[in-house]
């Protein structure tokens, strides 16, 4: 172990404890909040993309480089830790988190990301008083699902039309943030809405989200620009395959 | 390495004290914003969260959870990333000298 890694795995370490010391409630829809309908439901809705998720998980981890399970750890780590971090937002006077799903969608793919993610939100809602355990299949929907994929479609998009990788990076992690916050306001709204129309409880309750949530996306889309640039110079190795498959050719 | 450690002193100390002012100037509460959206929406709906399964919210016990996990994240994430960007580099030095 060189002393430079030594000295960051040093400073890493404590400040992903301080960071994480306070606890954080914000896209998670706690316990008891849906009604049993509409939780179910969203359990079903994830169920699929769960099961995606596990078999490209087992596929691609027998056919592609051996370091894949190990950015797969690294990932499931990162999403873990980033989407309990509480983040003060002055403008706005109160706390949320980022997601980390856009950045783990175009680092491992959108349907391993949904794993990941429902790893992260069974853990938070088991041990840390964090989401429920009624309502996963919602925060799952729209943390790992409506995050990753969005994010991703974002990212691969904007890599078709010829913008900077960091570019679409960054773009990625801001509306993988959005759209998770746009969907826990639709199910939200679902869920509560009174007789009448969802939508007239939809518009409310986005908009409230909002004064947190647009620099908190704007701070995920710089995150994940950030790190793709940072994981992306060191292992070009491990993306190549990935790159290449969207554009069916190596972009510089 | 002393001048880093320096800046990086500075560093810290310019974001506690901006951290610090921003406290006292804000009067919020800087509640979550599923306290601040979230459970709002749900009570003028009638619906209130109900206790988690494992009620780790008493006292100081959060605390000690989210510091467990954050630690137990934080050596997850550094083993992994060790893993990837140390030990290869370490290989392709140890085969370029050989």
């Amino acid at each position: 172990m060189t002393s430079p890694f030594k000295l960051r795995l040093l400073l890493l370490i404590p400040a992903l404890v301080l960071a994480s010391q306070t606890p954080a409630h914000a896209m998670h829809i706690s316990e008891g909040i849906l009604p049993a309908g509409w939780a179910g439901l969203w359990f079903l809705v994830a169920l699929p993309f769960v099961v995606w998720g596990l078999r490209d998980l087992r596929r691609r981890s027998s056919t592609e480089s051996p370091h894949f399970k190990a950015l797969v750890g690294l990932v499931g780590a990162a999403v873990f830790i980033i989407s309990c971090m509480p983040i003060p937002v002055p403008f706005a006077g109160t706390c949320s988190h980022p997601c980390g799903t856009g950045l783990a969608a175009i680092l491992v793919g959108p349907a391993v990301t949904v794993v990941i993610t429902s790893i992260a939100l069974i853990l938070q809602a088991l041990f840390l008083a964090h989401g429920g355990l009624t309502t996963l299949g919602a925060d799952i929907v729209s943390m790992g699902v409506a995050g990753a994929f969005i994010g991703y479609g974002f990212f691969r998009l904007l890599l078709r039309l010829g913008a900077p990788a960091t570019v679409a990076a960054f773009v990625a992690g801001l509306a993988s943030d959005w759209a998770t916050y746009a969907v826990t306001s639709m199910e939200l709204s679902l869920g509560l809405h009174p007789a009448g129309s969802w939508f007239s409880l939809f518009t409310p309750i986005l908009v409230a989200f909002m004064p947190t949530q647009i620099p908190l996306g704007v701070l995920e889309g710089v995150l994940s620009g950030g790190a793709y640039q940072f994981v992306t110079r060191r292992r070009p190795d491990l993306f190549r395959a990935a790159k290449q498959k969207v554009l069916m050719e190596v972009p510089e | 390495m002393k001048r880093r450690l320096i800046s990086l002193a500075l560093a810290l100390l310019a974001a506690a004290l901006s951290f610090g002012w921003c406290l006292e100037v804000h009067a919020a509460k800087w509640t979550g914003v599923d306290e601040a959206v979230v459970d709002k929406f749900a009570a003028a709906a009638g619906r209130q969260p109900v206790e988690p399964l494992i009620n780790t919210d008493q006292g100081d016990l959060l605390l000690f959870v989210f510091l467990v996990a954050g630690a137990a994240g934080g050596f997850v994430g550094g083993y992994y990333f060790r893993k990837l960007f140390h030990e290869r580099r370490d290989g392709e030095l140890t085969k370029g000298n050989a």
